[in-house]
């Protein structure tokens, strides 16, 4: 007779990745079980012995430490260890104390390796690095929302109507109400042949333009299309998903986007296309910032930022499109304020380009932000003579912002202060010499410049700054060395542990700040890596797309970044919104007791990526540049 | 310290005992037993190998009461093995006395299905032979026992046992004797099964199951050698 061990299959049964088990697997793992008593302090295994066995923990605790005998993880009731050595050669990888007085429950390698081959969850869970279960977990998460899953492709419901250049509008129009289309797509009348290469798109045509530009002006029926079009084509390439539509649109403010595949079009994605994707969406909330006449009602309408902000959790959006749209908002605001300051103030004396700095600049902003911003002057600029306008301006803006619930920048990095106003050659200047020059300590303070992007004014110049500053960046090995120093800063936590984070050196503290000990550390690394490829692009995601094409990261390891930062942004973000929606001030303080299991598992995996990106940075910029 | 519950009973020469019984026994089951019994008092626990067991019976006076159930496990200092672990119910031959039904969560209908101990005798002795009998609070395990094959075989058994009770009373004892714990009002902690397990930090085990109590105390005694003992600690220091 077989005796039951009701104890055990009790207690084991509740712990991955033995609750996934049928019961007869779960039976047949408990008989071969041998339990082992540890006192506290007493060594379990050593570091380099043979290991033929799985280990859980019953009840105590456990650390297991690097070969180094840095502190590697640990380990509470329910949690396995022993895995990496079976897979490693029996040889232990990783030994282990007791910590406290440990009872534990030992699974003989016969038995793994059978429950590694027969059941694919057993296997996954045991076998799978940090890296690639978090993988599983942010597609796990990311499956479910068709913004992120569609291809902008599935929007189309027509092929792009293409006209000739020299067609009347008179013409065009005729076709519109007969088709009925609300845009046409010109092509250069001065193109050859019949098939349509890159660039052979001159133009897009759309109603309003008939009606603005035709219409109000008095221009002839017979004016040719290519003279009334617009030629500041915004595309978006065939493999673009929905929801990058729908930020593109947005943050342009247009109503019609052609879809090309390679420089071909297939079709016009309209506004009325999108609302049935997202109905109560961010879209509405940045046409009405720009319809409010005054301040005030910029004011009230921004208590909907943060309904806007919880909605979009709430449809499964993913961070980066949560950060997009939390940026695209807060520009509608600094758009919209502007005009009203100039409308205000009267016409700038000189003109001038409104900058973003970090998070918005990286279109990575949520909730719980203040303002970063500074402006571009022309090189014509005269303090004396222009001064107090652009002082009003700024004031007005930033003023206004924080009115909005975008308050002041402690650090007085605002455009309000005349510090961070500067002439284009200033500008250049400025940058040459953090660039030249670098000081851990300046650079320190001066890196949320090297995130920034233009929302008002000559956006040209925001362009060919940051087009300046990728140019000097790269290959500059002092500058990178230095801000590679400072991106080891902020060390990312080892994990959980009952209700405590764990720190490296084993304290332990009730909560962690997880921007600025999670994603801010990320995009600091992905920053020092973009800036070393020469890229331009400012958002984390699009940084690291640029920095794997350039293949400087060891094979896998962009991959593994996206997903830390995808699933550290996300934690950060649903807890935001869930104190939201308690109407408690939203922070990005977390406490372990408020995660769930999934969330502490895979962060602990996400912290360890961090972990290994710091030391790979430390390890291309050490030995000498480092001053 | 020990020393003084080894003489407290049973005969300071385990070895000439059970030579003399192995001499005397008739039963063929009993010569196998005491042919492989541990008799060394030499023996370092490290290399003993032991065998952890608990009767649940129908009452706590051997004479009129009856095992109803058996759990044992095999386990050594740093073992303890599952896959050798054992359990029986055992068919009392008189009534079952209401309250003890509630405790062992065992029926009367449950019982009458089981058979009588003397069907899994040859297989219990030989689960016991060779190994170290270890058992919290010795006079039930042994003297049911005895008092059972004496009813069915009409000769008795008699064996050393580890008894983590008594090692635990004794813990207890040394921790409140002396003026200065006395003065310091440290009493005798209790030596129950569950409340010694949660000195060690041992999970707290669901009690009154043969089996899960053999577990609990194969653990127990895991843990009162790692805190007070050590694998050269011989068998003739603790053995009762």
């Amino acid at each position: 007779m077989e005796a039951e061990l009701i104890e055990i299959v009790g207690f084991v049964s509740q712990f991955p990745p033995f609750d996934s088990l049928p019961e007869e697997a779960l039976e047949e793992a408990v008989q071969q079980v041998e339990i082992s008593y540890h006192r506290a302090g007493s060594i379990i295994l050593n570091y380099g012995d043979p290991i033929h066995h799985l280990y859980m923990i019953r009840s105590g605790a456990v650390e297991v430490f690097r070969r180094n005998g840095n502190l590697y993880n640990r380990l509470d009731e329910g949690d396995l260890f022993g895995q990496y050595g079976l897979l490693m050669n029996n040889t232990i990888r990783f030994p282990a104390k007791a910590m406290k007085d440990t009872l534990l429950y030992s699974l003989p390698e016969r038995v793994f390796s059978q429950f590694c081959e027969r059941y694919e969850s057993f296997s996954d869970f045991v076998e799978l690095e940090g890296s690639s279960r978090l993988r599983q977990a942010v597609t796990t998460i990311s499956a479910v929302s068709d913004l992120i899953t569609s291809k902008v492709t599935t929007l189309l419901t027509r092929e792009a109507f293409l006209v000739p250049g020299d067609i009347s509008i008179q013409e065009v129009a005729r076709i519109m109400s007969a088709e009925p289309l609300s845009a046409v797509l010109v092509i250069d009348s001065r193109g050859e042949g019949e098939t349509l290469e890159e660039g052979a798109i001159a133009g897009i045509l759309t109603d309003r333009d008939l009606c603005t530009r035709v219409v109000a002006c008095g221009l002839p029926g017979s004016t040719p299309a290519e003279e009334v079009m617009s030629t500041e084509l915004v595309s978006l390439d065939h493999n673009a998903y929905v929801y990058e539509a729908m930020l593109t649109m947005l943050r342009c403010n247009i109503q019609h986007l052609p879809v090309l595949r390679k420089g071909v079009p297939l079709g016009v994605v309209e506004i009325s296309d999108l609302v049935r994707y997202e109905s109560q969406n961010s879209l509405l909330l940045v046409n009405s910032i720009f319809q409010q006449p005054s301040v005030s009602e910029l004011i009230s309408l921004s208590q909907q930022v943060k309904d806007c902000f919880v909605r979009l959790v709430h449809e499964d959006a993913n961070s980066h499109m949560i950060g997009s749209a939390m940026a695209v908002i807060g520009r509608s605001f600094i758009q919209r304020l502007a005009e009203l300051a100039e409308e205000f103030l009267g016409e700038p004396p000189v003109p001038y380009c409104f900058l973003t700095l970090g998070s918005m600049a990286r279109d990575e902003q949520l909730v719980v932000t203040d303002q970063d911003n500074a402006l571009i002057l022309d090189n014509d600029y005269d303090p004396k003579e222009h001064g107090q306008y652009f002082l009003e301006l700024t004031t007005f803006i930033c003023d206004g912002l924080a009115a909005c619930g975008y308050p002041h920048c402690s650090g007085e990095i605002m455009a309000s202060n005349e510090e961070w106003r500067k002439t284009r050659r200033q500008w250049e200047a400025c940058f040459s010499d953090w660039l030249d020059n670098p000081q851990p300590q300046a650079l320190l303070h001066s890196s949320i410049f090297f995130d920034l992007d233009g929302v008002w004014g000559r956006l040209k110049w925001a362009e060919q700054l940051n087009r300046f500053i990728a140019r000097r960046a790269r290959e500059n090995g002092r500058f990178l060395a230095c801000l590679a120093r400072n991106a080891l800063n902020r060390k990312p936590p080892l994990g959980f542990f009952k209700d405590f984070v764990m720190e490296k050196d084993g304290r332990q503290r009730g909560s962690m700040n997880l921007k600025r000990r999670g994603t801010a550390p990320l995009a600091d690394i992905i920053r020092v890596h973009a800036l070393a490829v020469g890229s331009c692009a400012q958002n984390s995601f699009e940084r690291l797309e640029e920095v794997i094409d350039a293949g400087i990261l060891p094979q896998g390891r962009g991959a593994d970044l996206r997903d830390a930062m995808e699933f550290i942004s996300m934690v950060r973000i649903r807890h935001q919104a869930l104190d939201l929606q308690e109407g408690v001030e939203a922070d990005n303080n977390i406490e372990p007791e408020n995660l769930s299991d999934f969330e502490r598992r895979h962060l602990k995996d996400a912290f360890q990526i961090v972990s290994n990106a710091q030391n790979f940075l430390k390890f291309c910029y050490q030995g000498g540049r480092l001053s | 310290m020990f020393k003084r519950l080894l003489t407290q009973e049973g005969p300071e020469d385990w070895a000439g005992r059970i030579a003399r019984e192995l001499a005397e026994a008739r039963d063929e089951r009993l010569r196998n037993f005491y042919g492989a019994a541990l008799v060394d008092p030499d023996l370092p626990l490290e290399q003993v190998p032991l065998v952890a067991l608990d009767f649940e019976t129908t009452g706590l006076d051997p004479r009129v009461d009856e095992i109803v159930s058996i759990g044992l496990v095999p386990f050594s200092l740093t073992a303890i093995s599952c896959r050798g672990a054992r359990y029986w119910l055992v068919n009392p031959r008189g009534e079952l006395a209401e309250e003890s039904v509630l405790i062992h969560g065992i029926t009367h209908a449950d019982l009458r299905r089981a058979p009588d101990l003397r069907k899994i005798l040859e297989e219990l002795l030989a689960a016991l032979a060779g190994r170290m009998v270890v058992v919290h609070y010795r006079r039930m395990e042994r003297l049911f026992l005895n008092k059972a094959l004496l009813s069915y075989l009409h000769e008795g058994i008699t064996f050393p046992v580890i008894d983590t009770m008594a090692i635990e009373s004794t813990i207890q004892r040394r921790r409140s004797s002396g003026l200065a714990n006395r003065l310091r009002g440290r009493r005798p902690l209790s030596v129950r099964l569950a409340a010694s397990r949660s000195r060690y930090g041992l999970p707290f085990y669901q009690p009154h199951h043969a089996l899960t109590d053999a577990l609990a105390t194969a653990e127990l005694f895991q843990a009162q050698v790692a805190h007070h003992f050590s694998g050269q600690t011989t068998l003739g220091q603790l053995w009762l």
